[in-house]
């Protein structure tokens, strides 16, 4: 147990905590600018899938790290415009058409990589991590916190930014309005379908950048690979009230326990006959912190409910 | 367009229609439903004539090869033609650098019955789904496939279907599928079922069960490991501790430890997460761990690890060389013709299950395959065999 607590190992704890968390915190922000609009998307996991596949194919053939980039954004983008589509144009129920979305991908996305890749082949180029000047030379600090990937700064510097654009700016003042009282803001002149139409593109490009950050971060693809990753981003909305900063705390919870499991299991601290105790400890953990801390801030009042005028 | 392809198709449009089922009326979605079905049916239907049209392509195509190695055998006489290998042959041999396969193609296959595979994960996994497809392909059998069935239930309904369909041997490649093969055997009593990793055949008349001891291949793996490491601590990254899995892990550390190496061994309880896998592998380098090992499909991750850090991997169940050409070692490599052929037999023979078979060093459904490329010393491999022997004929103990 010594040998856990010893300085560069709860570094690496928190560093593959954080490491863990990104495609989480990617996915479950997007969620939840999508749900405050009112549009719950169970499809995450598909959405997931088709990006890390994309982006994945792209750098495998052309070994350019922005290709694959604008790939796996532009998948989740045109995932949106599908989701979109269907939610918000033919006002479809949104949990079985999140299911159908998530079947879709990890289908589709399975067929893509057996016709053309077959056997999991690394990339030559991934995302490497990068040390912020002046921070991350910092003793300690530096190597749990600022030495990460691009993808993995994006995702935390999103948080502020999706607070920031969700509770002051008018855009972000129409969504929470679609999602509380679509019928209200309707009869305001906002038109609710655009801004939950905008909400679902911003969420399935966030879903896209997080598929894109699980491929390219390990460097390889493989079929189921995001393993129900996007449905636990769905829950940590839940866990995260609804708020950016509650997410955050959610994907680094799940993050840093997982990675801490790990370490444990590593160290032997955790005998091999409760490792599988183990394994679930993050889901347990996550779920008793829901039911303990959670404050009592309800859903958005419209969540999962089409609008319609008639 | 093969008819795998046509029914994953099939079912990429089934979720549509489940998409459809939300949008729209119950009539809107009958007419979705027919129309994916008879799309369905017209895709099944000219996959089949392609696939007849192939045969006989096949089969005028295999004439002429015959012919003409004939003729080829003729004038080389009896000169060697397995060249992909060093010292191929047995249950240990040398893969030649840029080589990533044993397993050779059979010119015709060793029967006429018609073979399915129901595995969890894709074909080309580069671990437990993979040493399946190239064993069957090996006994030159083009099998019908059902791969990356995440999900049981859905096993169990391919299961069912080329059971229905009269699919002659259908191999149920997962241990979890047993509970499926209980209900389903029974209702198909001319159907054979093969199933493993299992150690026995839950009393079904029709059904094989096969299994490896991987804690063979594991022992011997691990003395090679142990005498490898520099630091006297070696890094595994398992999936559940259970089935082949568990038993290469435990004949792993056996191996390791009987030549004073110790191994820090991490259940990541998941056999596809990657991203936990390649976690555990960078943990266990933290830690100290000089040589990394590990099963299961994740291992891909784990093998990126050992790949950044120069660290040299084991591997088991396929020959995982391609994924790090020059730091994997070895991989324990699992033949299941070895058993297939003799199961083959016996439902030509009109048995069609109760026996229970075993990969093992010594009927050599188990080899140790290593890398050209890595640079062994010669006194580490010269051991090997004499590890082999003693696992063979007992002498050793591999802690099972």
């Amino acid at each position: 147990m010594r040998d856990l607590f010893t300085l560069s190992v709860l570094v690496s704890t928190v560093a593959a905590g954080i490491r863990l968390a990104t495609p989480y915190l990617l996915a479950a922000l997007g969620e939840t600018i999508g749900q405050r609009s009112g549009v719950l998307n169970l499809g995450v996991d598909g959405v997931m899938l088709l990006s890390a596949f994309g982006s994945y194919y792209v750098v495998l053939r052309t070994e350019n790290l922005w290709y694959g980039f604008l790939a796996g954004a532009v998948i989740g983008l045109l995932m949106g415009v599908v989701y979109g589509v269907i939610t918000v144009v033919f006002e479809a129920e949104q949990g079985i058409s999140g299911i159908g979305i998530f079947l879709f991908g990890l289908g589709f996305s399975d067929l893509l990589f057996e016709e053309l890749v077959g056997t999991p082949t690394p990339l030559k180029v991934r995302l490497e991590e990068v040390a912020i000047p002046g921070l991350g030379s910092i003793p300690y600090v530096g190597d749990a916190i600022f030495q990460h990937n691009p993808l993995t700064y994006l995702a935390f510097a999103l948080v502020p930014i999706v607070t920031l654009v969700l509770f002051k700016t008018t855009f972000g003042m129409n969504v929470r309005a679609v999602g509380e009282n679509p019928q209200a803001a309707d009869s305001l002149g906002v038109s609710v379908a655009g801004v939950r139409f905008i909400a679902i593109l911003i969420g399935n490009t966030m879903a896209g950048l997080a598929g894109m950050a699980l491929s390219l971060g390990l460097g390889i693809f493989q079929p189921n690979l995001t393993q129900g990753l996007g449905f636990i981003a769905v829950a940590l909305v839940y866990f995260g009230a609804w708020r950016s900063r509650g997410v955050m705390v959610g994907a680094l919870l799940y993050g840093i326990v997982a990675s801490l499991v790990l370490q444990l299991k590593t160290r032997g601290i955790i005998p091999l006959e409760a490792s599988d105790l183990g394994a679930m400890a993050p889901a347990v953990l996550t779920i008793v912190a829901l039911v303990v801390l959670a404050r009592r801030i309800e859903a958005p009042a419209a969540l999962a409910r089409p609008f319609s005028r008639h | 367009m093969s008819k795998k392809v046509v029914l994953k198709l099939i079912g990429a449009l089934a979720a549509l229609v489940f998409i459809a089922a939300a949008c729209g009326s119950d009539d809107a979605v009958d007419d979705a439903v027919d129309e994916v079905t008879d799309a369905g049916d017209d895709a099944v239907d000219a996959a089949g004539d392609a696939a007849d049209a192939a045969d006989d392509a096949v089969d005028d195509v295999t004439e002429e090869a015959e012919g003409a190695m004939e003729e080829e055998e003729e004038e080389e006489g009896d000169a060697d033609d397995g060249d992909a290998m060093a010292d191929a042959g047995g249950n240990m041999l040398t893969v030649e650098c840029g080589e990533t396969s044993s397993f050779p193609a059979a010119s015709e296959p060793v029967t006429d019955l018609t073979v399915a595979i129901v595995a969890p994960s894709a074909e080309d996994d580069l671990a437990f789904t993979q040493s399946m497809v190239d064993a069957v392909t090996a006994l030159g059998i083009e099998p019908q496939l059902t791969t990356s069935t995440f999900v049981v239930e859905e096993a169990a309904a391919a299961i069912r279907g080329y059971a229905e369909d009269g699919i002659d041997v259908v191999i149920a490649h997962g241990t979890q599928y047993g509970g499926s093969l209980e209900e389903i055997a029974p209702e198909f009593p001319e159907t054979s079922f093969v199933w493993g990793t299992a150690s026995e055949t839950q009393g079904l008349d029709n059904v094989f069960a096969y299994t490896p001891a991987a804690d063979q291949g594991g022992y011997v793996l691990g003395t090679v490991a142990a005498k490898l490491s520099e630091a006297g601590s070696i890094g595994m990254v398992g999936p559940i501790e259970a089935g082949d899995a568990a038993l290469y892990v435990d004949g792993f550390v056996a191996g390791a430890e009987a030549e004073g190496a110790s191994v820090n061994v991490t259940y990541t309880g998941s056999f596809g997460d990657v991203a936990l896998a390649t976690e555990a592998a960078t943990a266990h380098v933290d830690a100290g761990s000089d040589i990394l090992t590990g099963s299961a499909q994740h291992v891909v991750g784990a093998i990126s690890v050992a790949d950044a850090n120069q660290v040299p991997w084991f591997g088991t169940q396929s020959n995982q060389v391609s994924l790090s050409p020059d730091l994997v070692v070895a991989s324990q490599v699992y033949h299941w013709e070895v058993v297939l052929t003799d199961i083959f037999s016996a439902i030509e023979g009109g048995t069609l299950g109760g026996e229970v078979f075993e990969l093992t060093l010594e009927n050599e459904g188990l080899v140790i395959e290593f890398n050209g490329c890595f640079e062994l010393d010669e006194e580490i491999k010269g051991g090997v065999g004499e590890t082999i022997a003693g696992v063979v004929d007992g002498s050793i103990s591999t802690g099972q």
